[in-house]
């Protein structure tokens, strides 16, 4: 009997998302569709605003994500003027952005993805949260990532005003130049959040790699999904987040696609469906041809994994250590398991942390000389950086005052959303078959799948006691309700 | 001490995120809170459903945090919805207070939102020239998606609102502030704001006023600015008398001109309208030539007047052609 | 149509009495608000009339050089200045804002003047609703 399964809503996503999946007679699924409900058009009420006024307002895509905002605006607007901000500027922008990292990655991996492997993807809902994670890792480690995550927060701060929807790049450099004083503070901040990463990935390894019924997971095939990668790669092949050239690599592991990302649109290109409002980017190089895995489909991935599968090393020694463990351990590379996004994650925290320790301590980054007023008539530019969440694309057109008249953009998740929607076809179709008692456990599998990657609002904060957010109405045909699961 | 456990929620309706991201940042008062309240839905971090608000009680939910703006029919539903669950409701945020940056939706309509973002777009491929639609029929049953509301609103403006706590987000030790007066039970009386003084962001700025008047107005990336001056008497638009004070200054130690996220102080209708008295003050001429130069090197005049405060705004939205 | 025309006290106001008093005719849905000096104007009350359902707002001072209160009426031409730019950014058509200078013995001009800001509103209107 056919039936519909409504997980609705998705939790832990930027706005709000829901999954419809659709089962045959045969109680196997017929299909599974990803819907997001939102619409803003940023890319429309943003004309007419003026160029410098853009780092601000599109912070405000997302709050959990501000900064990757802020910058590839920032780095936009540079670009309109084609102004080039004096050293130390970018090397701010840059150093604040590691902070950001940290924060956003904490953020994910304690609150929304621990639950799942320290308490049990199948553990009580109640228990499932990050109450849960605190009782069984600990008080101190619980105290040590709020901490963390409110250092890394309050160093946005300091850097920049606030850390949430900074007002502080502009056009040609930012507004505020480092102190020596808060400098020291921000040595301190950064030492402690090394020392943090180093701790995460120790007790990914423990809780995680340590248990064999995970590492089945992480490589059973519900949640693999072999599709191209795309990421940010500097001079030397290395992961960089604030800035580099793209680069795409087949699910071979081969390079398919370089370029420079004010080129974008010959390389990208962006698909529509109805029944959703967020469209589906490709790689031009190969065409739409549908929700198809492979070598030969134009779907890709922009996402942590992605950011490491296509480059050859991270640029800092123990986050490069981490990566050459990460591909040792999952024995080829690329890697494909969407779940190991957590563990790079943590590898990239490692690195956003060390990157900041050597930022901080670079002999230039209190320099005064924060920003050049721009000389040249505004026109066009691109502005690129990884986000947290994938290759994050903005895209103005001004006239000769510097007014916005036509605006683009190309988001961390919405890169992913083809991907997300397979994963989670995939998963749904892995662990719903006719002999398959649909329990909530089942459910939060399923959200497993899509909760890797990160979609753009994790900001879930300290999770309370509560029920598991799915109910499942099993209907006729005719659409009366014959069995209802809560969970 | 009060042994009742209160019942608490928050929802999020068309929001960033960041209102939510500030509570975290709180730290452990965000963990007080969880202890002293029993959390019956919170969509972004705990796994209560709708359904299980409609099957509440009216008026069983003691304090519902709601942010975002009044965007779509989904929006709208659940204000109405917690509204009737909740014996306090509170604007939390810019964008259930005054309608917050998605006010800037009100300078463009649905059919040209949707029009760019899916027909002509630059890096739109889309040959079939297809337009999400609110009900779709697939061969395997039925999808739906909510409709866009031509206007974007604020909370208060289709339901009763108890306390606002502005902010775009809400500075963070304010909220701490917040929670701790949540929690010993002693909120003000309705239909105060929270978090925020009365007076003016200039009462509280340290940056210092000459009484200089101006030639005309510049941008903040197009001069070398003084960082101990007022941003006003410099020529940079800076929303400071209009807007109430509690953020502590934050873009302004940033060396960034006020934009206006806390909203109007009590005095004050309209920000833009406000803020037009205080700009002629400004302008030092009293030439007509003179001032119509002045006037121009204005930028932006709508999104920099109204920002944060479009959808609440005297006029609201822009006229169609 | 429903026009608000703001008069100051000391001159605009003075010559409405005068037109009166000789019986010349101004269209009959203009409300006047006397205040002390166009200066005085706030602004928002300007664009709440807008925003309230006015097709149009007049406002008449002193010459530059005659205001009462030495410069309210130069302060009112800033605001004017601003307010129309901002009026033109929402859509609304700046024409439907008029400014003009009165003295208290131009009675015959008060009348000219009203009139004729009357007619520009009624036509920025019509060539909006004939556009919507």
């Amino acid at each position: 009997m056919k039936r519909n399964i409504s997980i609705n809503p998705i939790t832990r996503l930027e706005g709000h998302g829901k999954i419809e999946i659709f089962l045959n007679e045969a109680g196997e699924v017929e299909n599974a569709y990803f819907q997001v409900p939102e619409l803003r058009g940023f890319e429309v009420f943003c004309k007419g605003r003026p160029v410098e006024e853009m780092p601000q307002i599109t912070a405000r895509l997302c709050g959990v994500c501000p900064a990757a905002h802020h910058l590839a605006s920032a780095k936009a607007a540079d670009a309109v003027y084609s102004v080039d901000p004096p050293t130390t500027a970018k090397k701010l922008r840059e150093l604040m952005y590691m902070a950001h990292f940290c924060h956003s990655h904490i953020a994910h991996f304690y609150v929304l993805a621990a639950p799942d492997f320290i308490c049990g993807p199948e553990a009580p809902p109640t228990e499932r949260n990050i109450l849960g994670v605190i009782a069984r890792a600990g008080l101190k480690v619980g105290g040590q990532v709020i901490e963390q995550r409110s250092n890394a927060q309050r160093a946005q701060a300091l850097l920049a005003g606030r850390a949430t929807h900074m007002a502080w790049a502009i056009p040609g450099g930012v507004s505020k130049a480092l102190s020596e004083s808060d400098r020291k503070t921000l040595v301190e901040w950064g030492e402690g959040m090394r020392e943090f990463a180093s701790f995460s990935l120790k007790l990914f390894r423990e809780v995680v790699l340590g248990n064999s019924m995970y590492v089945d997971m992480i490589r059973s095939d519900p949640y693999a999904l072999k599709v191209h990668n795309m990421g940010l790669v500097d001079r030397n092949d290395r992961v960089n987040f604030y800035d580099g050239t793209v680069k795409v690599c087949s699910p071979d592991g081969i390079e398919i696609d370089r370029y420079h990302p004010a080129d974008y649109l010959n390389h990208i290109a962006e698909w529509v469906e109805p029944y959703t409002y967020l469209k589906f980017p490709f790689l031009k190089i190969r065409g739409w041809k549908g929700f198809e895995e492979g070598d030969s489909s134009g779907v890709y991935s922009a996402t942590p994994l992605s950011r490491l599968n296509v480059a050859s090393g991270m640029a800092t020694p123990s986050a490069q250590e981490a990566y050459e463990e990460f591909y040792t351990t999952l024995g080829a590379k690329p890697v494909h398991s969407v779940l190991a996004n957590h563990w790079a994650r943590l590898i990239e925290l490692i690195y956003a942390a060390e990157r900041w320790c050597e930022l901080v301590k670079d002999p230039e980054i209190t320099n005064p000389n924060v920003h050049t007023i721009p000389e040249a008539a505004p026109k066009e530019g691109v502005g690129c950086v990884e986000a947290p969440r994938g290759t994050l694309t903005h895209h103005y057109v001004t006239d000769e005052k510097g007014v916005l008249t036509s605006v683009n953009l190309i988001v961390g998740t919405t890169n992913n959303n083809a991907p997300i929607s397979m994963s989670i076809t995939k998963a749904a179709r892995g662990l719903i078959s006719k002999n398959t008692e649909v329990t909530e456990g089942t459910l939060n599998k399923i959200e497993m799948a899509f909760r890797a990657y990160d979609p753009c609002m994790s900001c879930a904060t300290h999770s309370l006691p509560g029920q598991m957010p799915l109910q499942i109405n099993l209907r006729e045909l005719d659409g009366k309700v014959i069995r209802t699961i809560r969970r | 001490m009060n042994q009742h456990k209160i019942k608490i929620a928050s929802y999020w309706a068309t929001s960033c995120g960041g209102c939510d991201v500030s509570l975290l940042d709180t730290g452990m008062k965000v963990l007080l809170l969880a202890d002293a309240a029993d959390i019956v839905f919170w969509p972004i971090l705990m796994d209560a459903k709708e359904a299980n608000v409609e099957a509440m009680p009216k008026d069983s939910i003691d304090l519902c945090f709601f942010n975002g703006s009044i965007r779509s029919s989904e929006n709208a539903k659940m204000a109405h919805l917690l509204r009737k669950k909740s014996k306090i409701l509170v604007a939390f945020g810019a964008c259930a207070q005054t309608g917050g940056i998605h006010g800037l939706i009100n300078t463009t309509d649905t059919k040209t939102i949707k029009d760019t973002v899916f027909i002509s777009g630059p890096s739109v491929h889309n040959p079939n020239g297809v337009i999400p639609v609110p009900i779709l029929r697939i061969p395997e049953g039925k999808l739906s998606l909510p409709t866009l509301f031509e206007t974007v609103k604020s909370l208060g403006d289709i339901v009763a609102v108890d306390y606002y706590i502005p902010g775009c987000p809400p500075a963070v030790p304010r909220l701490s502030e917040i929670i701790d007066v949540i929690i010993a039970g002693e909120l003000p009386p309705k239909g105060s704001v929270l978090g925020a003084t009365d007076k003016a962001l200039c009462e509280t700025c340290y940056r210092i006023r000459h009484d200089r008047k101006i030639d005309s107005f510049t941008r903040p990336h197009l001069m070398k600015q003084d960082p101990e001056t007022c941003f006003l008497e410099q020529g940079l638009l800076c929303l400071g008398p209009v807007t109430r004070g509690g953020c502590a200054e934050q873009c302004i130690r940033g060396n960034m001109p006020c934009r206006g996220c806390y909203g109007v102080t009590p005095g004050v209708i309209d920000p833009g309208g406000a803020m037009i008295g205080v700009l002629a003050s400004l302008i030092k001429s009293d030439d007509p030539g003179a001032i119509d130069r002045a006037v121009e090197s204005l930028s932006d005049m709508l999104g920099n007047l109204y920002q944060f405060t479009y959808a609440s705004s005297l006029l609201k939205r822009v006229n169609k052609k | 149509m429903k026009v608000v025309a703001f008069l100051c006290n000391w001159c605009s106001y003075e010559a409405s009495i005068g037109a009166g008093s000789k019986r010349l005719a101004c269209p009959s849905d203009v409300v006047f608000i006397r205040t002390m000096c166009t200066g005085m104007i706030n602004p928002q009350a300007v664009l709440a009339a807008l925003a309230r359902g006015a097709d149009g707002v007049i406002i008449l001072g002193c010459h530059p050089g005659d205001c009462h209160y030495q410069n309210g009426n130069l302060h009112a031409l800033r605001r004017v200045a601003l307010l129309k730019k901002l009026l033109s950014k929402n859509g609304i058509d700046p024409g439907r804002l008029i400014l003009d200078w009165v003295s208290a013995s131009e009675s015959d001009r008060f009348a000219l003047v009203v009139n004729s800001a009357y007619n520009k509103i009624a036509s920025a209107v019509k060539i909006a609703s004939t556009r919507d």
